[in-house]
């Protein structure tokens, strides 16, 4: 409306939406913990047959990601818009290397019959098959995460090259990286409940 | 006041034209408008076919129509009525049209979100509508979408369920986008305690539908990936659990009546003070108790569950969470009342409807502890007792605060005044159909007869029968109400820009509004409720603040 910029209400409106995805995930981890308690005997054995060394490569390759993504910001405080670029594009390869590990993943287990429905899971015991459907929802609602979250990356990477997001102005590649911590947070809590339950 | 040109005349952005200079808008009030029409029609369509179902259940057997078109059909009236018309209706038109106002402001916080909003609402109705007309037709499981039915159904739920999950999408940024105007955008010199009872309304609300929404997203999400992969989260032979949908249903939908009922006590707290000449009756009380209703209604959603199957334990502990939940809804009662004690009360079509309100809301209140209570609600779950409580509460309670909001502010958003006696006679028209329409169906449902049957037994026909033709009277009263108002449009009568008497920022600039709103800077009222300037001289009832 007017020439008013109010980056601390874009920034809390941000915020808002992010609690919005939080309690997203966490109808789905109130899932988790009930069949976690109905069956942690199938529960710790379906996480024996995830990758731990790949879902642990995922978990630091995100977590770089966010670093890289807080660094860019840091750049374009400091008037170094190539610099944040670069940064935004690391993040960006990160991101795809996660999917691509993701693909890899679930490629294998789809290889093995191990998906919804599959004849393998209907004659499954109970609890592996409520494991792996489990395992599918939520690292599949993360990996869309992950795709949105790129997509905000790569909007803000345009908008840096093209000197819209610049020093006085960078609420938006703020918010983008905002949403990436989000997605890094997410796997942090994904991550021990799927690959590292005892 | 200068005669700045209203936001009829001066289009946001500038420089659109005929309907591009609504569809395109930023404007707040444009949007609270281009929400009404929606949400008019769909109220209008739901309505009747809520006569169609009550027609049908006039008499036993078959009457009208089939008993699979009978569940599709109280399917759509309760999933329209539900995600299309109250839970949108009050926050979305009038939210949008007077929270920025009400704080002194020119539009809230995020107006292209705002926009975007409306169109996620219109795709939402546009699905529901399509579900209609695709595959096997609209689902016959009723609004509530409970496993294992709603997985096992050949009728139309996925779709269904993608409208509902769209519409719950644009709530939420509502919601969003109103907690961030209420902090960000309120007038420098408002504080907290100044703000108006509806725009702290409104702040509850956003609140709840930011925080409950997404569980109802997700749960919908779950539903399709069951329908189309057989994830078999909710089903007993894979390991899965169908109480736990219900959970998460009831964590979004008890909330979610809150949405519904707290907008609406917030036009009631406008409205009482404004025709008893007194300043409001325990403000923050009021103020308090609404946050109160939002955080104590989240912790109560079982309590639809208790013949479920769930622990003693879980039964006990949600029935005493629920009897919280009444205390400060009592507190608000209790402060119209007060407020109306020694007012120099002026009867007008909004405060009837207000006073309706408080009544029939009561009796759905306290007809809602009889549900909440563990052991009485053993003997009516499920039976037409419910379906009369809800009534009560949804239509005597969000649906009156929605008729007064209509008549209170209509003069303001259109600058025109309708008639009086059409709208007391079709009022008290509404007011009796509905008596007559819903305490046959409480008493039906202590009786034992079941909700949501096709056909009953012969025991049951006399209370349907007076159900149905109070229906037909309630909806009378209801087109004579409407039809007058949209008389006013046609042959306008000049409204001033305040009518009523009113003391919140709204009544102070001109009807309707200019498009920034405010033409010189607003001076804000050290309260929101002082009328000692309508009052100098005048009788009694005046020594409130």
């Amino acid at each position: 409306m007017s020439s008013r910029r109010d980056t601390l209400g874009l920034r809390i409106g941000m915020w808002l939406f992010l609690y919005s995805e939080i309690i997203l995930f966490g109808g789905l981890f109130v899932l988790y913990a009930v069949y976690y308690h109905n069956f942690p005997d199938f529960f710790v054995a379906g996480g024996r047959e995830l990758n731990r060394i790949i879902g642990a490569l995922n978990t630091v390759v995100l977590l770089v990601s966010s670093f890289t993504v807080a660094a860019s910001i840091t750049a374009i405080q400091r008037e170094k818009p190539r610099q944040a670029a670069g940064f935004l594009l690391f993040s960006l390869g990160c991101g795809l290397i996660f999917l691509v590990n993701k693909y890899f993943e679930w490629g294998a287990k789809i290889h093995h019959d191990i998906y919804p429905n599959s004849p393998t899971m209907q004659d499954a015991e109970p609890g592996l098959n409520i494991f792996f459907s489990l395992y599918y929802v939520i690292t599949g609602l993360h990996g869309l995460h992950v795709i949105i979250g790129m997509v905000l990356l790569s909007v803000s990477l345009v908008l840096v090259l093209r000197g819209r997001v610049n020093a006085g102005r960078f609420t938006m590649l703020e918010n983008s990286g905002l949403y990436w911590h989000l997605v890094d947070l997410i796997w942090i809590f994904v991550f021990p409940m799927f690959y590292l339950v005892l | 006041m200068t005669a700045a040109p209203s936001f009829f005349e001066n289009p946001s952005p500038p420089g659109l034209t005929g309907i591009k200079s609504w569809l395109l808008t930023h404007d707040h009030k444009r949007l609270g408008l281009m929400y009404m029409w929606a949400i008019l029609f769909w109220f209008v369509l739901a309505m009747f076919l809520g006569l169609l179902l009550r027609t049908e259940l006039m008499s036993q057997g078959r009457t009208i129509m089939s008993a699979e078109a009978y569940n599709s059909m109280f399917t759509l009236h309760g999933v329209i009525m539900v995600f299309l018309f109250v839970i949108p209706g009050i926050p979305a038109i009038f939210g949008n049209f007077f929270l920025p106002i009400q704080l002194g402001t020119d539009d809230v916080f995020f107006p292209r979100l705002n926009l975007f909003s409306w169109y996620l609402f219109m795709l939402g109705g546009l699905f529901a509508v399509v579900s209609l007309f695709l595959g096997e037709g609209f689902p016959d499981t009723g609004w509530t979408f409970y496993v294992p039915f709603s997985v096992g159904t050949e009728s139309n739920v996925s779709l269904t369920v993608t409208a509902a999950f769209i519409l719950g999408m644009s709530s939420m940024l509502t919601g969003l986008n109103f907690v961030t105007t209420f902090h960000r955008m309120r007038h420098p010199d408002m504080g907290l305690m100044q703000i108006p009872l509806f725009t702290w309304s409104l702040y509850a609300t956003a609140w709840v539908q930011i925080l409950a929404t997404p569980v109802i997203s997700i749960t919908f999400v779950l539903i399709m990936l069951e329908r189309f992969l057989g994830i078999g989260l909710f089903e007993p032979d894979k390991g899965g659990d169908p109480l736990l949908y219900q959970h998460l249903f009831w964590m979004y939908s008890h909330p979610a009546v809150y949405i519904m009922i707290l907008p609406g006590m917030g036009v009631i707290s406008e409205v009482i003070p404004v025709f008893s000449r007194k300043s409001i009756f325990g403000y923050k009380a009021i103020v308090w108790s609404s946050m109160a209703i939002a955080i104590a209604g989240s912790l109560v959603w079982a309590h639809h569950m208790y013949t479920s199957g769930m622990s003693d334990v879980s039964v006990f502990v949600f029935s005493l969470l629920t009897f919280l939940v009444a205390i400060p809804s009592a507190v608000k009662v209790f402060s119209w009342v007060s407020t109306m004690y020694k007012g120099a009360i002026a009867m007008s079509p909004p405060l009837l409807l207000s006073l309706c309100f408080i009544y029939l809301f009561s009796v759905g209140g306290l007809t809602g502890l009889v549900l909440g209570a563990a052991g009485t609600n053993i003997h009516v779950h499920d039976t037409h007792f419910v379906v009369g409580h809800f009534h009560f509460v949804m239509f005597g309670g969000t649906g009156f605060a929605f008729f007064a909001a209509l008549h209170f502010w209509w003069p303001k958003m259109f600058g025109v005044m309708y008639r009086f006696r059409p709208a007391y006679i079709g009022a008290v028209l509404t007011a009796v159909g509905f008596v007559f329409h819903y305490v046959p169906m409480l008493i039906l449902g202590l009786q034992g007869m079941p909700r949501r049957y096709y056909d009953y037994l012969p025991q049951y026909e006399t209370g349907n029968f007076l159900a149905g033709f109070g229906g037909y009277l309630l909806i009378a009263g209801m087109v004579i109400m409407f039809v007058n108002l949209f008389v006013s449009l046609r042959n306008p009568r000049m409204a001033p820009a305040d009518p009523w008497g009113g003391t919140t920022l709204e009544w102070t600039i001109p009807s309707p509004p200019p498009m920034e709103n405010f033409v010189e800077t607003p001076v804000i009222p050290d309260f929101p409720y002082d009328f000692r300037k309508f009052m100098a001289g005048g009788k009694g009832g005046g020594k409130g603040r």
